[in-house]
């Protein structure tokens, strides 16, 4: 038999069937909910008075719409509240596990799944959000689905789903200094393209993902989205059973030999066969800079915004123009040159105790700059929260003139207060730059921790690598 | 889910590629418990001049003359035409809920993001990819027309222009089938309802740390 890629082998462990016009009916092991994509399906549920198939199976969070600020007198806008307390509401209903608002385990749904080993290894993990991709930093497959899909998973436990095609992205080599896990997936991006993994599930390989933590294969595998592609996955090795061993929802001891050794194959044999392949020197990576409307319009810290005039393909610089009048800038304007309004770092890319440490390091001892008008950190679950004040982060930050926050979403989609006024220029850690993303109006330069630490502290982008 | 029946509709085109679910419905409107009710606000930030909030009288806001769906000639549109990479962006089937009701049923474009695009097959609504050139012949006889209609058949996968000429396109059978019955998938998964608790049978004999109940 010709040797399997890693995403072959999930496959077919979760084949129930196989049908006739080349779908498969695909059994999901984790659920993940949130308040914003579930209300509809629960509803679906109760129309057709349909059971959930495993209870169990579903964790949820309230995340998206949740205040970042005073979480214990609850949610001031109504219509948040309603959302959220439909949650609440439809999980004592169905008998779901919830993490509520307030509860030191709640937090960003993919922060919360991996930091209590409701991911792991060898699983098909699904969510109503296109950044389930991140739990395929575990060697799972995970991917978003839509409303429908959620309630069809719900009643089912399974999915119709139409295999992707393979395509693995090899960093080899190793990142130089200052150069980190979000660096190499916005690389990626600029080099394949936001729509460069569509239709395929990528795997991501080579020296520089072995390398990563399994906070950085996270993040790499977050912005899989971002690339087109449903679904990012690395293989399992020391670093991810170091990590999943002892949560609370992993393996209980008794079962952990026999976890391990069952998790020995999630790899993709040497023969596998991608239908794609992609190599980028790890090298050639620098600190990245988002300087337009799509993930894909990336650049090094040490470039300069690109002219459009020099694009050849026409409906690509069509859409240059229009990111850059949206984004009020000049080309050929030095990256380091553009200066911020405010700093926001969060999300499910990067709100995790290392990305907390790495912007801590750049800000301990120095301030917030004058032009800053607001520098947030919002982490990413309560437990991130209690491990960075026990580290002393929350000091660190507060000393240099940022607000410490309580857990969520925040300004990584601006649905709760925090978010951008029309024109706000923002360096953010989040995941989208699209226009109006983190408020209408708003102008999103995509970095990691450290270099949004580094230029909130300087006013405007600097190199980290240059920071003594 | 209704029936997918040939029909005849208004064709209003967004010369963008990359058009993302933020701009299809932007995320304010996200937070509405129900699957209704989106319509008003299909690509809010293109079709206002002014700031919207979930619960305002939209009726009551100044939209963008400029843009396409706010003419007169196009208030009936049921068909888009767009560029690559069209429903890119998050998972939101909101997306796909405000295209339908506004009243769009198929939406051509060179390419769709993958989640955008089986989300539409669960509502009824009919993504059509279309070679690149095939789409700048659109896109071109879109421009020269003042009543530009096209003719969806789903039954033949094509698309039918005013003067007759044909396009053909590619659907997987299983979507094809259940858009133009108008079925459920739920209720067809749970024909195989025995055979997804064997595969579980076996499934958790085999890894026995899976079945643990999170409590
Ligand atoms: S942090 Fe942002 S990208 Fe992640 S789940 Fe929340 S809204 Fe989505």
């Amino acid at each position: 038999m010709a040797g399997r890629t890693l995403y072959d082998k999930i496959w077919d462990l979760h084949q129930v069937r196989r049908n006739d016009d080349g779908t498969s009916l695909l059994y999901i092991d984790r659920h993940l909910v949130h308040e914003v994509t579930s209300a509809q399906a629960f509803e679906g549920l109760e129309l057709a008075d349909r059971p959930l198939w495993r209870r169990d199976s579903i964790l949820a969070v309230a995340d998206h719409n949740v205040p970042t600020v005073g979480q214990a007198q609850g949610i001031a806008d109504p219509v948040s509240r309603l959302q959220v307390e439909t949650l609440d509401r439809n999980c004592e209903r169905f008998d779901v596990t919830e993490f509520r608002l307030g509860d030191p385990r709640n937090g960003i749904v993919h922060v919360v799944g991996p930091e209590q080993g409701a991911t792991l290894p060898g699983m098909t993990v699904v969510c109503g959000d296109s950044h389930t991709s991140t739990h395929g930093a575990f060697a799972a497959l995970a991917f978003g689905i839509g409303t429908s899909e959620v309630e069809h998973v719900m009643a089912t436990q399974c999915l119709i789903q139409q295999k992707s095609k393979n395509m693995r992205v090899r960093i080899e080599g190793a990142v130089g200094p200052g150069v980190t896990a979000k660096d190499i997936v916005l690389h990626i991006i600029g080099v394949i393209g936001t729509a460069g993994g569509t239709g395929h599930a990528i795997e991501f390989a080579g020296e520089a993902i072995r390398n990563l933590s399994m906070e950085g294969r996270m993040t790499v595998c977050n912005m899989t989205i971002e690339a087109g592609a449903r679904a990012g996955l690395i293989a399992c090795d020391q670093t991810t059973l170091d990590y999943v061993r002892g949560r609370p929802y992993g393996p209980r001891e008794d079962h952990w030999q026999q976890a391990v050794a069952s998790w020995q194959d999630l790899h993709s044999d040497d023969d596998a066969q991608f239908d794609r392949e992609v190599e980028i020197d790890a090298a050639d990576i620098a600190p990245q800079v988002t300087w337009g409307t799509s993930p894909e319009m990336v650049c090094s810290v040490a470039d300069a915004v690109p002219d459009p005039a020099a694009e050849i393909d026409t409906v690509r610089a069509t859409g240059m123009r229009g990111a850059l009048e949206y984004m009020g800038l000049e080309a050929g304007t030095a990256i380091r040159d553009i200066p911020l309004d405010k700093v926001f770092i969060g999300s499910c890319t990067n709100s995790r105790i290392e990305d907390l440490r790495a912007a801590a390091k750049v800000a301990e001892g120095r301030r917030v700059a004058g032009n800053v008008k607001l520098a947030m950190v919002v982490p990413g679950s309560g437990l991130v929260k209690q491990q960075a004040e026990a580290e002393g982060l929350d000091r660190i930050f507060i000393d240099a003139g940022f607000e410490w926050r309580e857990p969520g979403c925040s300004m990584c989609l601006a649905m709760n207060a925090d978010r951008l006024e029309p024109g706000e220029r923002c360096a953010s850690t989040s995941n989208r730059n699209f226009e109006g993303r983190q408020g209408q109006g708003g102008r999103t330069h995509l970095v990691s921790p450290a270099m949004a630490a580094a230029a909130a502290v300087h006013g405007h982008f600097v190199d980290v690598r240059e920071l003594d | 889910m209704d029936k997918f029946e040939t029909f005849t509709g208004v064709v209003a085109a967004i010369d963008r590629p990359n058009i993302d679910t933020d701009a299809i419905i932007p995320k304010q409107y996200l937070k509405s418990i129900k699957r209704s009710g989106f319509g008003v606000n299909l690509f809010d930030d293109w079709r206002y001049l002014d700031p919207g909030a979930p619960g305002d009288d939209h009726s009551r806001r100044r939209p963008n003359p400029d843009f396409v769906l706010n003419q007169d000639a196009f208030a009936a549109t049921s068909i888009l035409l767009a560029r690559e990479n069209f429903g890119c962006g998050s998972s939101r089937e909101h997306a796909v809920w405000a295209l339908l009701d506004f009243g769009i049923r198929v939406v051509i474009a060179p390419s769709f993001a993958d989640i955008f695009y089986n989300n539409s097959f669960k509502n009824g609504l009919l993504p059509i990819a279309l070679e690149t050139t095939q789409v700048d012949r659109l896109f071109a006889a879109l421009g020269a027309s003042d009543d530009y209609r096209l003719t969806i058949d789903l039954e033949r996968q094509c698309v039918i222009d005013p003067e007759g000429v044909e396009a053909t396109f590619e659907v997987d059978a299983f979507r094809r089938h259940c858009l133009l019955n108008g079925l459920d998938d739920i209720g067809l998964t749970m024909q195989y309802a025995d055979e997804i608790r064997d595969f579980e049978q076996a499934y958790y004999a085999r890894s026995p740390w899976l079945e643990r109940a999170p409590s």
